[in-house]
C-alpha cells in the first residue's frame, strides 16, 4: 500500500490525486497530497509511475504496515523511484516497453513481451 | 453541438456513453467516435490507470493473417474451453486484434520491442505504457472523460430502452447524469476486491446494471480463476512461476503443483498449510530477461528484501473470478448488443465464451477480446444512436437501479457488512476454487440472504452510494455464479466439480443466466451469428 508521500521531494503537482484509480489521495491545504483513504489502496504502483519527482513509496504488501518505511534509507537505496525507473518513464528514458523481450515459457515458443 | 465545458458539469447529453475507461471501454469510446458520435466516457477511477490491464500488463492474441497460424491458433485452447467457443467469432477477434495492435504501433506510436529479424514484436502490451497512450487517444478523439465518476445505474426510456446513465462524481462532489442513444457498459468482470493487481475497481458494477435493465448473463459459472501472487501482496504476475517449483513449509517438494497444471493442488494445500516458491527453473538469461519483460513481478521481491530464484518466499492465490474467468453479460449480435435495446458490453464485462469458451481468458484472449469489443461495441452504440436522431439524448428517462440504491424498506445496512458476507462466500478456496455441490448449496443459500437483506436495507450517499451499488453488484455476481455452476452438474474447462468429474456430452451448450431477486438458468439455444 501506499506509505510515503515525501514532503522534501513533493511539487504539488496533484498527479497522484488525479490518477489514483481508487481515489486514496486528498490533496493537502499545504500543498503536499495526504493518503486519505490508505484501505482503499489497492497498491497497483501507478501513483509512483506517475510522479515526476519520485516522491512516493508504495510497500508491495496490500496491508497498512504498522508504520511507514523510513523514507531517507529507501531514497539512499535508490527505492523510491525505482519502478518509474524501471518501465523507462521520464525524461531521457528509453520506455520500458521497448526492452520488454521476456524468456520463452516452453523453449520452443516464442518470447513473452509482458 | 454540446459545450464542452459542460463535461463538468452534472447533467449531460451524449449519442454514446462508455461507462469503464480500461481498454475495452477506451477502445469503444474512440471507435464510436470516428464513426460520428459525441461521447462522454464515465471511469470509477481515471482512464489511464483503471481496471486489471493498466496496472499489469498483457500478452495478446495477436496472430499474423498466414490461415496455418490462424489455424493453430484458434485450435490451441477448443478443448481446454470445453467446446464452447465459436470459430466465427475467434476469426473475427483475431483479424480485429491484428488491425488494433496496429494502430496502436502506427497511430499510438506504442514502442513495442524490435525482434532479431527487424520487426515489432506486438504480442504483448505494458499496462501503464498501453493505456496511458489510450487516454492520449481518447482525449483526441474528442470524448468526454469523467474520471472518479462511477455509473451507478441505467437509464431506460419508456419503451425500456437504455438511454443513458446517473453516476456519483467521487472527487468534484454530487452526482451525474448523461442521456444518451446507446450505452457500453465496459465496466470489466468481478474480483471481489480481493486485491489482486488492479482489480479493486472490478466489482462486476455492469453486470448488475445490465441484469436490471433486462439483459441476460452467459458463463457465469466459468468464474473460479485464481492467481498466484507473494503471500501479502497484490502482484498477480503468474507467468513466471512456470519457471517454480513449490515446496512445503519443511522444504520438501509439493507434488503435482504447478503454476498451469497443478495449482489445485496448492489451492488444497494452502486450506491447511503455507505453500513456499522458488523461481529455480530458469536460466541466468532467462532470470534477466524476465525483468525486462515484467518488472511489476518483481517489485514484492525487491522491496522485501527476497531473491525470488534462491529464496524460498511463501505464496498465496487471490481470487480473479470473471476478470480471469469468462462470464458476464450476453452478447446478441456481432455488434455487442445485448438483450435490451440501446445497450452493448465489452471487454471483461461481456461474456469471452465466444472465443475462449469456459476456459480462462487471463492474459492473451481477454486482452484480445477487450480491443475487438470495444471496437465493436463501440461502432454499434454510434450506430444504434444515429437511427435514433437526434432527440434520442432528450427522451424522457427513468432509472432502473434497485438493489444498493433504492432498498425496499429503511437503509440500515452498512456496504462494508455485505461486502464482507459475499467475500466470505466467494473467496475460500474450498467454495469456489475447489467445487462440490455440497458446499456451492450453502453458500449460494447464504447469498441469498445476504440479497435479501440489502434488497431491503443498502442505501448510501455520496461515496457511499457508489459502494453499496458495488457490495449489491458483487452480490449478485457471486449468486450467478453459484446458481450456474450448481445447475452446470459435470466438469467442464475451468469449472471443476469434486462431485461431478468428467464432462457430460448431454451439457455440451452454453449456460444462459439471469435475474435479480430470482435467478434463473437455461441452456443457450440460439447462439449469436457472426453475420450482422
Amino acid at each position: 500500500m501506499i506509505e510515503i508521500v515525501s514532503r522534501e521531494r513533493c511539487v504539488g503537482c496533484d498527479k497522484c490525486v488525479e490518477v489514483c484509480p481508487t481515489n486514496v489521495f486528498d490533496t493537502g491545504a499545504d500543498g503536499v497530497p495526504s493518503i486519505a483513504r490508505q484501505d482503499d489502496c489497492q497498491t497497483c504502483f501507478l501513483c509512483e509511475a506517475y510522479c515526476p519527482v519520485d516522491a512516493l513509496f508504495v510497500d508491495p504488501r496490500s496491508h497498512p504496515l504498522p508504520q511507514p518505511p523510513d523514507e531517507r534509507a529507501l531514497a539512499a537505496a535508490g527505492t523510491l523511484g525505482a519502478y518509474r525507473r524501471q518501465i523507462g518513464w521520464g525524461r531521457g528514458r528509453t520506455p520500458g516497453a521497448r526492452l520488454a523481450v521476456g524468456p520463452a515459457l516452453n523453449r520452443s515458443g516464442p518470447p513473452l513481451t509482458s | 453541438m454540446t459545450d464542452p465545458s459542460t463535461a463538468t458539469g452534472t447533467d449531460l447529453t451524449a449519442d454514446v456513453l462508455v461507462a469503464g475507461g480500461g481498454p475495452a471501454g477506451a477502445w469503444a469510446a474512440v471507435k464510436a467516435a470516428e464513426a460520428g458520435a459525441n461521447v462522454v466516457l464515465a471511469d470509477k477511477g481515471y482512464l489511464g490507470t483503471s481496471g486489471a490491464t493498466a496496472a499489469a500488463g498483457t500478452g495478446v492474441w495477436y496472430v499474423e493473417p498466414d490461415p496455418a497460424a490462424r489455424e493453430a491458433a484458434m485450435a490451441s485452447r477448443e478443448g481446454l474451453g470445453g467446446h464452447l467457443a465459436d470459430r466465427a467469432w475467434m476469426a473475427r477477434v483475431l483479424d480485429q486484434t491484428y488491425a488494433n495492435m496496429n494502430e496502436l504501433a502506427e497511430i499510438s506510436k506504442y514502442p513495442f520491442p524490435v525482434g532479431p529479424d527487424g520487426r515489432q514484436i506486438r504480442r504483448g502490451l505494458q499496462g501503464p505504457e498501453y493505456m496511458r497512450r489510450m487516454r492520449v487517444r481518447v482525449r483526441r478523439a474528442g470524448v468526454r472523460v469523467l474520471d472518479h465518476s462511477p455509473v451507478t445505474e441505467l437509464l431506460a426510456d419508456g419503451s425500456g430502452a437504455v438511454a443513458g446513465a446517473a453516476g456519483r462524481r467521487l472527487r468534484a462532489g454530487g452526482e451525474f447524469r448523461v442521456r444518451a442513444g446507446a450505452v457500453v457498459l465496459a465496466t470489466g468482470g468481478c474480483a471481489f476486491l480481493s486485491r489482486a493487481l488492479g482489480c479493486d475497481v472490478n466489482t462486476g458494477d455492469g453486470a448488475l446494471f445490465a441484469a436490471e435493465a433486462g439483459a441476460e448473463l452467459s458463463g457465469m459459472e466459468f468464474s473460479n480463476a485464481y492467481a498466484i501472487a507473494p503471500a501479502f501482496t497484490s502482484v498477480t504476475k503468474t507467468a513466471f512461476y512456470s519457471f517454480a517449483t513449490f515446496y512445503r513449509a519443511d522444504g520438501t517438494v509439493l507434488e503435482g503443483a504447478g503454476s498451469q497444471k497443478g495449482r489445485s493442488v496448492i489451492a488444497r494445500t494452502l486450506l491447511d498449510e503455507p505453500v513456499l516458491c522458488r523461481i529455480d527453473r530458469a536460466t541466468p538469461d532467462e532470470r534477466a530477461a524476465m525483468r525486462l519483460a515484467q518488472p511489476n513481478f518483481f517489485l514484492p521481491f525487491d522491496r522485501q528484501g527476497i531473491d525470488p530464484f534462491h529464496d524460498l518466499f511463501p505464496v498465496t492465490l487471490l481470487a480473479e473470478g470473471t476478470v480471469r474467468g469468462t462470464g458476464g453479460i450476453r452478447i446478441t449480435g456481432p455488434d455487442c448488443s445485448t438483450s435490451v435495446p440501446g445497450l452493448y458490453a465489452a471487454g471483461d464485462a461481456a461474456t469471452r465464451e465466444l472465443i475462449c469458451g469456459g476456459f480462462t481468458g487471463g492474459g492473451s484472449h481477454n486482452a484480445a477480446w477487450a480491443m475487438s469489443s470495444g471496437t465493436w461495441a463501440g461502432q454499434g452504440a454510434a450506430r444504434h444512436a444515429a437511427a435514433l436522431g437526434g432527440g434520442a439524448a432528450r427522451r424522457r428517462t427513468r432509472p432502473l437501479g434497485a438493489a444498493g440504491i433504492r432498498p425496499a424498506g429503511r437503509p440500515a445496512l452498512d456496504h462494508r457488512e455485505v461486502t464482507a458476507a459475499v467475500r466470505a462466500e466467494v473467496l475460500p478456496y474450498d467454495k469456489n476454487y475447489l467445487r462440490h455441490g455440497d458446499r456451492l448449496a450453502p453458500a449460494l443459500a447464504a447469498l441469498d440472504d445476504t440479497w435479501r437483506a440489502l434488497r431491503d436495507g443498502l442505501a448510501g450517499a455520496g461515496v457511499d452510494g457508489a459502494r453499496a451499488r458495488s457490495a449489491a453488484a458483487m452480490a449478485a455476481h457471486a449468486r450467478w455464479m453459484y446458481r450456474a455452476a450448481l445447475a452446470r452438474t459435470e466438469t467442464r474447462g475451468m469449472h471443476k466439480r469434486e462431485d461431478r468429474p468428467g464432462a457430460d456430452p448431454a451439457q455440451h451448450f452454453r449456460l444462459v443466466t439471469g435475474g435479480l431477486d430470482e435467478i434463473w438458468t437455461r441452456p443457450e439455444t440460439a447462439v449469436a451469428a457472426v453475420a450482422p
